[in-house]
């Protein structure tokens, strides 16, 4: 699954990107996005979940769906 | 007194030129502002206006230091103008600026998990580099312990643990920079080794560091994360933004009163001043109803604009503005933009100069361009002297509940020109910068309390880019105006004046609109600068008004409501400000956006005032 499905409080482990847009994918590693790391979801928008914020390693990033998207997750205790 | 042996490696004639790197909200501008004591120089790039700070401090050694304050980055690919300065500003790339001699990379100590590939990826630059861990205190308190030593020797840079914000939380960090830059500049500082060049590889790396010197006790819930159950709320968080906005336009009014009575008085005395040591003749005229009125019109806001620049200095340094960028980035996508648009129209409302510069940080090209192209929509600071003026003496100073009416105004006009500018952003978007998809990714940081010293410093930097405004801008145009509407000498009335000459052209324009001749008149000088047209109002009316009314009073007497209401609707829009579309010019590299934008905010304020003008009248007012 991806960033952009997973439930609010519901920690995973992020297992890869997918995307067509390389440069969508530096700018995720770049921020902090990376094979192994722990992602939770913790607050949507009013809209459609867009944007959301997830905790990334004690830091918090806002992101939009298009974003979230591209990172792929399996859920920590599923 | 130490000599010249006991010196050793320094060499006094050589300044050390060492850049500040790191990511956005580690503390690399408090660091700066601490070492130089906030003398700093604003500067911009040659080519490119991305503004950077430059400035001189000297080490416990003596050594002299040129320290840059460089926008924040992440990687080193830059994806958005201002990342693309500071990555030539390291590389060397810059035209005439001197490539700097080692790097001071700055990060947040409790984002070393996240961000540590940062580090190793600035490897590559081949500079000196120390890495400098900032907010240690707030780290442990999240209960995050960091092997400085281990981290050191698995990093191969030098690693310092700091708190930028106490000058014992710098002391350490002050000594390594003794020794450390004589290296520098004598070459005999260790440069980084070179690592992988791919990102994954980096991370990978970056996280097996992290992994042997980095734990974290889990805490049940830090600070940040409990004040941001409210605050990030998506129906809560937003009427909280809209409260903060709400209070911040009701304390510009409730709280101004003493400061705007006592620069009022300062203004009345200086008058009486002049006018009992000049004789009465044409340089008391000019000095009086010139200069003082002129100036003085402007200076009364100062308060105003202090207190609105309070609330928004403090929204910035708290962290809170990124989290009003993620609240509004759900309407935002609405209109094709994205949240991030919001910190630079945010700014605009202080200024549409630094929000139109701020939209650099903004990725995709037609965003930008449309970000730009409605920051002039958003209320700035030199529309408040016009709103104030007009609302002060024609809204009633009453209560609505527990709101002053004024303020509501206010408030109102704020809100016309916000809807407006989401308005036309989504049909510009729909229309000239189609198909460009908009993105969002930013980092909130956790909320932290302002440094006082760097808060007031900031406040005072924008009071007098204020006051020096009205001394370059609003006194010459002041005297200018004077001139106009004083000769030739025998002039009965304003229209036999050379003003009332210039204005009579375009009268015939603004009077379907409720404009009058005086308005026509003040309207010319206003092109400078959309403030002055209250100097040039407070110059014209002064010539022809008893000596102790003030500006209020005899706008209440020449003007009918309508006519006020028609152009307080016109400065909504209000096209004119050479500043913003000279700004415009150099971001876009030309005249066809800042011609555009002329020429749709004329229509669009020719329009509202029309409206508002005939729409009062048919209601009787």
């Amino acid at each position: 699954m991806t960033l952009r499905e997973l439930a609010k409080h519901k920690p995973a482990r992020i297992i890869g990107f997918k995307t067509d847009d390389s440069d969508k994918e530096t700018r995720l590693r770049e921020i902090g996005f990376a094979e192994g790391d722990i992602v939770e979801a913790l607050h949507f928008g009013l809209f459609g979940r867009n944007p959301m914020s997830v905790r990334l390693n004690g830091a918090l990033i806002a992101m939009r769906s298009a974003e979230a998207q591209a990172v792929l997750v399996e859920p920590l205790n599923a | 007194m130490r000599n010249e042996t006991e010196l050793g490696v320094l060499d006094k004639n050589k300044i050390a030129r060492l850049a500040l790197l790191g990511a956005p909200n580690c503390g690399k501008t408090s660091l700066f502002n601490a070492l130089t004591g906030g003398r700093a120089k604003v500067a911009n790039y040659p080519g490119v206006t991305v503004e950077y700070r430059k400035g001189m401090f000297s080490l416990p050694n003596q050594q002299e230091i040129e320290l840059l304050d460089l926008p924040g980055v992440y990687g080193d690919c830059g994806h958005s103008m201002d990342e693309r300065v500071a990555i030539d500003a390291v590389r060397g790339n810059l035209k005439g600026e001197r490539r700097p001699d080692g790097l001071i990379f700055m990060m947040d100590a409790s984002q070393v998990t996240t961000h540590l590939h940062n580090v190793l990826q600035a490897k590559n630059y081949g500079l000196p580099m120390v890495l400098v861990l900032n907010m240690m205190d707030m780290a442990a308190r999240d209960g995050i312990d960091i092997d400085v030593g281990q981290l050191e020797d698995m990093l191969g840079v030098p690693v310092i643990s700091c708190v930028a914000v106490r000058a014992s939380g710098r002391a350490h960090l002050l000594d390594f920079l003794s020794e450390w830059t004589g290296d520098v500049l004598h070459g005999s500082a260790a440069r980084p080794t070179i690592e992988a060049d791919t990102l994954k590889d980096l991370q990978a790396k970056a996280r097996q560091i992290t992994g042997g010197t980095v734990s974290r006790i889990q805490q049940a819930e830090t600070f940040t994360q409990r004040i941001d159950k409210i605050v990030l709320h998506p129906v809560l968080g937003l009427l909280l933004l809209l409260g903060i906005l709400f209070v911040m336009f009701q304390a510009v009014y409730s709280w101004s009163g003493p400061g705007i009575e006592a620069i009022e008085a300062i203004i009345g005395w200086m008058q009486s001043g002049v006018n009992s040591v000049v004789p009465e003749g044409w340089m008391r005229s000019l000095l009086s109803d010139g200069i003082i009125a002129g100036v003085g019109s402007v200076i009364v806001f100062l308060p105003q604009i202090v207190i609105l620049f309070a609330f928004i200095l403090l929204l910035e340094a708290s962290g809170y503005m990124a989290r009003a960028a993620f609240l509004v980035d759900t309407i935002m996508a609405r209109i094709g933009l994205n949240g991030r648009a919001f910190i630079p129209l945010l700014s605009s409302f202080a200024c549409a100069i630094p929000g139109i510069m701020a939209a650099r940080t903004i990725e995709q090209e037609k965003d930008r361009l449309t970000t730009i192209l409605i920051a002039p929509l958003m209320t700035c600071s030199a529309r408040w002297p016009v709103y104030f003026l007009i609302i002060g003496a024609f809204i009633p100073a009453q209560k609505v509940g527990l709101f002053s009416l004024q303020g509501l105004v206010a408030f109102g006009l704020v809100i016309v020109g916000i809807i407006f500018a989401m308005i036309m952003a989504f049909l510009f978007k729909k229309t000239l910068m189609k198909g460009a998809k908009s993105t969002l990714l930013i980092e909130l940081p956790s909320y932290k309390a302002p440094v006082f010293k760097d808060y007031l410093r900031g406040l005072w930097e924008r009071a007098m880019i204020f006051i020096s405004r009205a001394g370059r801008i609003i006194l010459p145009t002041s005297i200018l105006i004077w001139f106009l509407a004083s000769y030739p000498a025998n002039s009965a009335t304003i229209r036999e004046t050379f003003a009332g000459k210039i204005g009579t052209i375009l009268e015939p324009v603004l009077k379907p609109i409720g404009f009058n001749l005086e308005i026509a008149i003040s309207l010319i000088p206003g092109m400078a600068a959309r403030e002055v047209v209250v100097g040039a109002l407070g110059t014209i009316y002064a010539l022809g008004a008893d000596a102790d009314e003030k500006l209020s009073q005899t706008l209440q007497n020449a003007w009918s409501l309508p006519t006020a209401l028609a152009f307080l609707a016109w400065f909504v829009f209000a096209p004119q400000c050479l500043s913003t579309l000279a700004i415009m010019k150099k971001e876009t590299n030309g005249w066809k956006w800042p011609i555009f934008a002329f020429a749709y905010l004329f229509v669009l304020a020719y329009a509202a005032a029309g409206i508002t003008y005939h729409t009062a009248k048919a209601f009787g007012l």
